[in-house]
């Protein structure tokens, strides 16, 4: 006994002379501010978590990041539980999460300085009933995306509000199987984009009031090439703002007053909706090249035209009578005459030529015409002759998530 | 488990043999220390700093651009063990690396801090008096793969900030947000193959090391396997070179690349977080649309500065990489982590070398 009590005061004594501090393990305490309880929540998460937000409003000055799959955020509702990133200092995102099996679901992200909410590579993303905002209205100055997934696989966004976005409110970026429904985006440049993606329904949405209401678009130089969207049963109409995008973003060429713009995707289709008071159009279909991101020469490996795109069954309520580009305005005056509209749809009529006859656009709708204004030519010779638009297409699959 | 617990007898031998030659725990990702010296690896002593007598201090050729802070970095591996040598990507690390990176100001004769240092690099010439010390970010190598921890210095310690700290700080009288990165943040940095979601070392690899050693004459890598503490090194020769981006005597092509690498290639690589936007940026990059030549962005936003492409051969002020480089707003200056403030030096040469670049769009 009287050994063993020796060494181990030999012990404590070269302890204390090594330095050796004896202060316990990290042990975090509590922090004080809900906003650090749910920073640290974030930070520390672990799958199964689920992560609650409180009722109000929360401030941060710099970025909330999530790395951890499995993991649920929840707040007590979209004008309840909000995350207020005014004055920002530091991030360039509101929320910035690089995670699978995520939910988030019932609160708000305000004021972010870029992105409010980004998820970047993840898989079975849920977003419901998720509010992202700038609150001083259409600015440049506003941040870029509202709900932004990238990357990712088996996505849902349902309930979703995005309102101010300086670019898209609700975008979806190289993705797959992907549905976007029950949402409403106002007062962004584009309300809901669908890009450089795989197999989308985008359906009972609201576009309203937006520059564009909803996109569908490939762009150059990326991984994936998108195709297989569906867009239906939307509310699309007076999506008049005029463009607030920053100058050099795809957006940024997107005419005030346009319905649905497709530019260079394929396997398009386009039914069931109410489109209307769209003073461009209600749905314009246009390839890379009358986009103003046209480099000299596209990118290789590139499908710069847009093909297979099916419309049918809308109901189009009126549009065209006071496009946003002059030479659409142009075009409008020599055909239907100074008091005249453009037609429902709208074609910059540039095709591969080595495609052949197979069809590009198929139009089903009702009196709907399609304007074809051949900006190939210079606009020399625009048409409205529907013979290789009445045509059918095969209709795409449905799609279905792991997680809906 | 607490800090006194960690492997006692093993401490009391070290303590013995080398006159307490100071240990260096490896707590689980649970009970990681509250306060920096706890591990033993960099502490303040008196008005100094210290480090570790077994760390090995290095430096890189470029480093990545903190806001002018001067890096204190040191490399520990356990006792006998070694680092395996790659061509291109980090050294593979035993179990029981740690990593440390010490963030720190010269203070200027008015005790400001200041942009112009003088520190050549030497660690005993780091202290508390000439120098305002900031942070110290860790990595450590877990069985699981890489943790990171970042901490604040504050008095006497450094303490574990998980969530990170937003420090409102002045340089020679401009005033900006200095951020400590939360642990995740580290991840946004360090997690250089996104898919893969792991977290690695980035200036440990083979082009950043091959240099001298800090305020000495011995190659780093050479020094390291001297000591056993690498394996399967080439002759030197063979062995790639990143140049130091500011030395002129190297082309502008060299130093614009290597400054790309070491400050963009961590998420604009072909595998990193920022592949969404197609430009890669990194040393193993090759296609010069990819590198941003005529390339549209793609969600930029206004980070596009008004400009249609990335880079503009010839025209500098018509390149987008330029101006996310020369803009210190948050929501879209580049990279989008640990900048605030724009780093004149490095912008200048970007701008040299767009500027440089034969061709259109």
């Amino acid at each position: 006994m009287k050994t063993m009590h020796l060494s181990l005061l030999f012990a404590v004594a070269l302890l204390t002379a090594c330095g050796q501090s004896d202060q316990e393990a990290a042990a975090p305490v509590a922090p004080a501010t809900p906003e650090d309880q749910l920073r640290l929540a974030i930070e520390s998460a672990k799958a199964g978590d689920m992560i609650t937000v409180p009722e109000g409003k929360l401030a941060f000055d710099r970025s909330l990041t999530l790395n951890a799959s499995g993991v649920t955020i929840r707040g007590a509702g979209m004008d309840k539980s909000i995350l207020s990133f005014k004055g920002q200092l530091a991030g360039a995102e509101g929320l910035l999460v690089n995670a699978s099996d995520f939910v988030i679901e019932d609160l708000a992200i305000e004021d972010s300085k870029g992105d409010a909410l980004k998820i970047n590579e993840g898989k079975n993303i849920t977003v419901r009933r998720v509010r992202t905002e700038w609150t001083n209205g259409p600015a440049t100055t506003n941040g870029a995306y509202g709900i932004y997934p990238v990357q990712t696989e088996n996505t849902l966004i349902d309930g979703a509000i995005a309102i101010g976005a300086s670019d898209a409110g609700i975008y979806v970026g190289q993705s797959k199987n992907v549905i976007v429904r029950n949402s409403t985006a106002r007062l962004n440049v584009a309300g809901i984009e669908i890009e450089n993606t795989v197999g989308a329904d985008v359906y009972n949405n609201e576009a309203t009031e937006n520059t564009g209401g909803i996109l569908v678009f490939n762009m150059p130089d990326l991984p994936i090439t998108g195709h297989s969207t569906r867009v239906y049963d939307n509310q699309i109409s007076g999506n008049n703002t005029a463009n607030f995008g920053a100058p050099g973003t795809a957006v940024a060429g997107v005419p005030a007053g346009t319905g649905i713009i497709i530019n260079a995707n394929d396997k398009v289709e386009i039914f069931n909706n109410r489109i209307g008071d769209n003073n461009t159009g209600n749905i314009l279909v246009s390839s890379a090249f009358s986009a103003q991101y046209k480099p000299k020469e596209t990118a290789p490996n590139f499908d710069p035209y847009p093909e297979n795109i099916f419309i049918y069954n809308n109901e189009m309520g009126p549009s065209g009578a006071k496009p946003d580009r002059d030479y659409l305005d142009a075009v409008r005056v020599s055909v239907f005459g100074a008091d005249g509209s453009l037609t429902d749809v709208i074609w910059d009529g540039i095709v591969n030529t080595e495609r052949g006859d197979a069809p590009v656009i198929c139009v089903q709708n009702g009196e709907s015409k399609l304007l074809n204004i051949d900006a190939g030519n210079e606009f020399k010779s625009p048409s409205t002759d529907m013979a290789k638009h009445t045509c059918e297409l095969p209709k795409l699959p449905e799609i279905v998530l792991a997680s809906s | 488990m607490s800090v006194s617990a960690w492997r006692p007898f093993t401490l009391l031998l070290v303590c013995f043999l080398s006159a307490c030659a100071k240990e260096v725990p490896l707590p689980s990702a649970e009970t990681y220390p509250a306060q920096l010296s706890a591990w033993n690896l960099v502490w303040r002593e008196g008005e100094s700093l210290k480090v570790h007598q077994s760390a090995f201090v290095y430096d890189v050729n470029t480093p990545l651009f903190s806001d002018y802070a001067l890096k204190l970095r040191t490399l520990f591996l356990p006792g006998g063990e070694a680092a395996a040598y790659h061509d291109t990507e980090a050294f593979d690390f035993p179990v029981g690396t740690v990593i440390t990176k010490t963030f720190f100001y010269e203070r200027g004769a008015d005790g400001s801090l200041t942009r112009n240092a003088t520190w050549s690099g030497d660690a005993s010439a780091v202290n508390f008096t000439t120098h305002q010390i900031v942070e110290t970010r860790l990595l450590i190598r877990q069985a699981h793969g890489w943790d990171a921890l970042p901490y604040v210095w504050n008095g006497n310690d450094a303490e574990l900030a998980i969530t990170g700290k937003l420090i409102k700080t002045a340089l020679d009288g401009d005033e900006f947000a200095y951020l400590v990165p939360s642990r995740n943040e580290c991840a946004g940095c360090h997690v250089t193959n996104h898919t893969a979601k792991a977290l690695l070392p980035i200036g440990l690899k083979a082009r950043h090391l091959n240099r001298l050693e800090p305020a000495g004459t011995h190659n780093q890598l050479a020094l390291l396997d001297q000591r056993g503490a690498l394996t399967g090194l080439p002759e030197l020769d063979d062995v790639p070179t990143a140049v130091n981006f500011a030395d002129t005597n190297q082309p502008v092509v060299a130093r614009a690349r290597t400054y790309l690498d070491a400050n963009c290639g961590h998420c604009h690589n072909a595998q990193g977080a920022a592949d969404t936007s197609g430009l890669l940026l990194d040393a193993l990059a090759t296609d010069e649309r990819q590198m941003g030549q005529c390339k549209a962005p793609i969600a930029a936003g206004r980070g596009t500065g008004g400009r249609l492409f990335s880079v503009v051969p010839g025209q500098p002020d018509a390149s987008i990489l330029l101006w996310r480089m020369e803009t210190d707003d948050p929501a879209t200056r580049m990279p989008e982590v640990g900048r605030s403030l724009v780093h004149a030096e490095g912008a200048a040469l970007i701008r040299e070398w767009i500027d440089g670049l034969p061709g259109e769009c």
